[in-house]
């Protein structure tokens, strides 16, 4: 189990040196300079080149990139162009705030999701059924962002139950985590609908259903716990459309995370403060997935023995 | 049954393309539809509430709505049909190329479409339009090239799965060249395919087009994009709820639409993967 984990983390390296690689050559190839964009377009000549040359943008692209590299490898992330700050400790202050907002979200959407789409397949063409696959399609072409604006009109300004924005209490996480969690929501009860469809067509479901057992044992026992894997498949993969979504929700909701940081740094091209607040989402989104992974050996026991 | 017949039976899908049909006449139509000019102010008319004069109220500059929604499906659509474009042909030379060339090429854009598939895709188009700079052209690059890699890796699995074909393999030994097989023999096998895809793609693209929007990075004022008209109604939003949120209902309803299109394309053309 262990060596998996390690040989796991140490197949990220390349996928996250690939990521950083991938984000710098962009950055690189496009036009559009930092250095301009800081100093203002009256700047001399000579002010750009010292300013490129203190930045270290006049090294070509890969030396620049074997240097991140370097850096990344001695745990330092650099230094933020605009706050002039280590990127580590702006990245530190933020990533709190969004880890709470995501796995709330997370957490909610699989609850709700996992719920709604076993209660449609349970019940299939009933008028629960219809609501929940309606209501799934509105869930998937909502933008987010307007949602929460909605959410805000609604909990805020009409029924003012809850906080427009700010973080800091467990009534400030609502409303976002909600928001965040919507499209979810509506993925994984679509998906949940289907394969405990699948399953409760199995024979040892018949089984089971045969030799007297309860419903709710079934249900239980047999269909959601063999529905489970591609369930938690999914809720792995919408971990990464929650990071994105989290952009969003946390510019709308005021929310102090990694992603109204990262907009901020994409503002100010803040590209040492971007490469970092990407790699931290890139490392979550690889850590999640290997979580995913492990939990496969839980939920069923032929994927453990094989190694 | 053929494709058509099967598609019309289908209810959710015939709303879709209904509104579909409606989003596109409204962009083709938009000086004729709409009331006023989008870009007219009448300051004394700020945060106009819905009536008779506004339909749907006015924003933060007096400019009506209703007209201001109207113009706006004009960038959506075509935001997301040239985006879609790049998608898809990119995706078809990339996906072509891995798939018939095989060996260590295919393995290394394999890995970097894997790297970018990896990516949550809000922050990908992110990273982009930072290095390219917002404006309207540049977000359909960013949107388009967000699509890339998933389109790449539809049409290599598919070459691979043909090459192996009879067909294809006879063509081959009676010494057909490359392009050859490719226009004749696999890319029909690939188009329905990528229509559906395509499809869904649009209401992806309309998504992520109003979220740079939205964020202020994607299309630029005083062009109306619905994305923009949600982020300038929020800053009046405790006052003047409709601003942000009327232009948020066009974005849904464009987005329903081409999702419900997109899965009754994929029920009719592709009938093995119905039931679910």
């Amino acid at each position: 189990m262990l060596t998996f984990i390690v040989r796991r983390l140490l197949l990220a390296i390349p996928v996250l040196l690939g990521v950083v690689f991938v984000v710098m050559l962009t950055i690189d190839l496009l036009p559009g300079d930092a250095v301009t964009l800081m100093l203002g377009e009256h700047a001399t000549k000579d002010a750009v080149a010292r300013l490129r040359e203190h930045l270290g943008l006049d090294k070509p692209f890969l030396v620049r990139y074997l240097d991140y590299v370097g850096q990344l490898a001695r745990g330092d992330l650099g230094r933020s162009i605009q706050q002039n700050r280590p990127v580590g400790a702006e990245l530190a202050d933020a990533w709190p705030a969004t880890l709470e907002l995501t796995v709330a979200a997370l957490l909610l959407a699989a609850a709700v999701g996992i719920a709604a789409g076993a209660a449609s397949a349970v019940w299939p063409n009933s008028l629960f059924d219809a609501v929940a696959r309606l209501g799934s399609l509105f869930g998937l072409s909502m933008p987010i962002f307007w949602t929460g604006l909605v959410l805000i009109v609604i909990f805020s300004l009409w029924l003012n139950w809850l906080p427009v924005g700010g973080a800091g209490s467990l009534t400030h996480l609502i409303l976002p985590a909600v928001t965040l969690a919507l499209p979810s929501v509506a993925m994984i009860a679509r998906l949940t609908r289907s394969a405990v469809l699948d399953v409760l067509r199995e024979d040892y479901v018949r089984t089971a259903r045969a030799k007297g057992v309860g419903e709710v044992w079934v249900l239980g026992r047999h269909a959601l716990r063999n529905a489970l894997i591609p369930i938690i498949t999914l809720v792995g993969l919408q971990s990464g459309q929650l990071m994105g979504g989290a952009v969003l929700t946390e510019t709308v909701f005021a929310w102090p995370g990694l992603g109204r940081l990262m907009v901020k740094a994409i503002f100010a091209r803040d590209y040492v403060l971007l490469q970092g607040a990407v790699l931290v989402f890139a490392l979550a989104f690889v850590i999640i997935n290997l979580l995913v992974d492990l939990s496969y050996g839980l939920l069923d026991p032929r994927v453990g023995r094989q190694g | 049954m053929d494709a058509w017949s099967r598609f019309r039976r289908n209810r959710l899908a015939l709303l879709g393309l209904l509104l579909v049909a409606v989003l596109t006449l409204s962009a083709a139509l938009a000086p004729w539809l709409a009331p006023y000019d989008p870009g007219r102010q009448s300051l004394i008319e700020k945060r106009a509430r819905p009536g008779a004069k506004y339909i749907l109220g006015a924003d933060e500059f007096g400019r009506d709505i209703l007209s201001r929604v109207i113009y706006g499906s004009r960038v959506a659509l075509l935001v997301g049909v040239l985006s879609a474009t790049i998608a898809v042909a990119g995706g078809l030379v990339l996906g072509m190329i891995a798939g018939f060339s095989g060996g260590w090429l295919d393995s290394l854009m394999m890995r970097g479409i894997e790297i970018l598939l990896a990516f949550p895709y809000l922050l990908l188009a992110l990273a982009i339009v930072a290095a390219l700079g917002p404006g309207s052209l540049n977000t359909t690059i960013a949107v388009g090239i967000w699509g890339v890699p998933a389109v790449t890796r539809i049409v290599r699995g598919s070459v691979l799965a043909l090459r192996e074909t009879e067909y294809v393999g006879a063509a081959r030994a009676l010494g057909a060249p490359v392009w050859a097989l490719l226009r004749r023999h696999i890319l029909p096998n690939i188009v329905p395919g990528l229509i559906v895809y395509a499809t869904l793609f649009m209401a992806n693209a309309i998504l992520l087009e109003a979220a740079l929007s939205f964020l202020g990075l994607g299309v630029q004022p005083p062009t109306a994009s619905w994305g923009l008209m949600v982020s300038t109604g929020r800053d009046v939003l405790l006052v003047a709820p409709h601003v942000a949120t009327v232009p948020g209902l066009a974005i849904m309803l464009a987005v329903l639409a081409f999702n419900l299109v997109g899965d009754g394309l994929r029920d009719a053309l592709d009938p093995r993967l119905r039931g679910s």
